[in-house]
């Protein structure tokens, strides 16, 4: 019970933008370092890990295509806990958090996209077939760009943050629809092989530098994150900034 | 509600001959079809159907940033939202939508088996297809209620509405596709798809208007 008031306490503090900015600031500086190490680690094990007796070194591909498609469902979810942030609880943070993390995700997802088309050449013959999880990744690309879209085209951040916030919740629908496309419909696709009942079904020596690439690009991705969310709420000190400035000019002319 | 259904009902009718505009425009579509893939009747008998909802989709989302701008600009808007104490907002939303969907979307359904006869489509597809747009199309009627409540205090959103949109009522097209295929073609299911179809309408039946209303009365403070 004292842990939860404990760590809502700690929530509700880093709620105040300035607690927010003195956290990230003390803290982004080891979580570049540690992204930086694993990422290499990764690399490292990438480039050792053995050749898959089918695919050749094209299984190397995997250490990328995987980490960014997790990454861009799992950016998508914290988008959508950022909107339930903003609607239920109006965490002032909330909303800078799924606008800065937009973006991050349309390039993770371009990039899952981009490797899979790189990928599918030389094993499928093909850039890109209509299957159902490669259509629904694409619907959550065009999602993100929607939703890009729609921040952008309001001026006044409190009011594009509750509709984005909507917008968000309602799509979310497809991230069920991403993980299990591959179980409900017979695709080309490959079945899920690492979260699955009864134990990951790829061989250790390719199953471990995946799993580091995987917490290398998560990093990368809270790392980013971060960094969107000051740069965030640092344009909007500005903006405020400029218009009491106007403000002031404007008292000082009249007078 | 019953008023504000029969209102919007005539608001809709009359309004600058919104509906005549919509199924212009989807018997536009369907006739640039032929001109795309060539007059093969073959051919276009079997994407028939498919052609049919593409239109029908298209149709449907052109008319829906109108939904809720026109009740903005003359403020009766706000008053629903400030009616909300004694009306569920999002049962007027939902009253809202189905008298949009039968002044602009019904036309288009009425007119789809004329339009089925042009893609040279044999009875049995057209009606199936005909069927499957009365059950799919509400839903889509149904998402859009959430993008033009969302953007609904933009000056120029109805571009913006269709695309924020397009991605979520893909399901709707597939499913909707995929059951009009069944009923003729052997081999695929019939029931199925269509079920699924109905659950989708029912699903965002619920969904939309509570989002819509939630979204109409953030952007009313």
């Amino acid at each position: 019970m004292s842990e939860t008031v404990s760590r809502t306490g700690r929530w509700v503090d880093l709620a105040n933008p300035t607690k927010f900015l003195n956290f990230a600031g003390a803290v982004l500086p080891w979580l570049g370092v540690v992204t930086v190490l694993v990422l290499l680690a990764g690399l490292w094990m990438t480039v050792q890990a053995p050749d898959d007796y089918q695919q050749g070194s094209t299984v190397k591909i995997m250490f990328i295509h995987v980490p960014f498609a997790w990454l861009s469902m799992m950016c998508y979810t914290i988008m959508s806990l950022s909107a339930l942030g903003t609607l239920v609880w109006r965490h002032p943070l909330a909303d800078v958090s799924a606008k800065a993390a937009a973006p991050i995700g349309a390039a993770f997802t371009a990039l899952a996209l981009i490797t899979g088309s790189l990928w599918g050449r030389p094993m499928w013959g093909t850039w890109w077939v209509w299957d159902a999880r490669l259509t629904s990744v694409f619907v959550l690309f065009l999602m993100y760009l929607g939703i890009i879209a729609l921040t952008r085209a309001m001026d006044d951040p409190a009011k594009s943050a509750r509709a984005t916030a909507i917008l968000t919740l309602v799509g979310f629908i497809n991230i069920p629809i991403i993980k299990f496309s591959v179980d409900w419909w017979n695709t080309l696709h490959q079945p899920a092989s690492v979260f699955r009942m009864g134990g990951p079904t790829i061989d250790p020596s390719l199953l471990w530098p995946l799993l580091i690439m995987a917490v290398g690009f998560t990093l990368l991705f809270f790392t980013l994150h971060m960094m969107a969310m000051r740069n965030e709420i640092w344009r909007r000190r500005v903006v405020a900034m400029r218009r009491i400035a106007a403000r002031s000019a404007e008292r000082r002319g009249t007078r | 509600m019953l008023a504000l259904f029969l209102r919007d009902i005539r608001l809709g009718l009359r309004a600058g001959g919104g509906v005549l505009v919509g199924i212009l425009f989807f018997l536009a579509v369907i006739a640039v079809v032929p001109f795309g893939v060539g007059p093969d009747l073959k051919l276009l008998a079997r994407i028939g159907a498919a052609m049919l909802w593409i239109g029908a989709l298209l149709a449907t989302l052109l008319g829906l940033d109108r939904l809720f701008q026109a009740d903005r600009d003359d403020g009766s808007l706000d008053i629903l939202i400030m009616a909300s104490e004694r009306h569920m907002l999002a049962v007027t939303v939902l009253i809202k939508c189905l008298a949009h969907w039968t002044t602009s979307v019904l036309p288009l359904v009425i007119a789809s088996p004329l339009l089925g006869l042009f893609m040279n489509m044999e009875p049995a597809a057209i009606g199936a297809t005909t069927l499957t747009l009365l059950v799919g199309t509400p839903a889509i009627t149904l998402i859009g209620a959430v993008g033009a409540a969302v953007a609904v205090a933009l000056p120029r959103g109805g571009l913006l509405v269709s695309v924020i949109i397009l991605p979520l009522t893909i399901p709707v097209l597939i499913f909707g596709v995929s059951a009009a295929y069944g009923a003729v073609e052997d081999p695929a299911p019939f029931i199925a798809p269509f079920l699924i179809l109905t659950a989708i309408t029912l699903f965002f039946a619920v969904i939309g208007p509570f989002a819509a209303a939630a979204a109409l009365k953030s952007s009313a403070d």
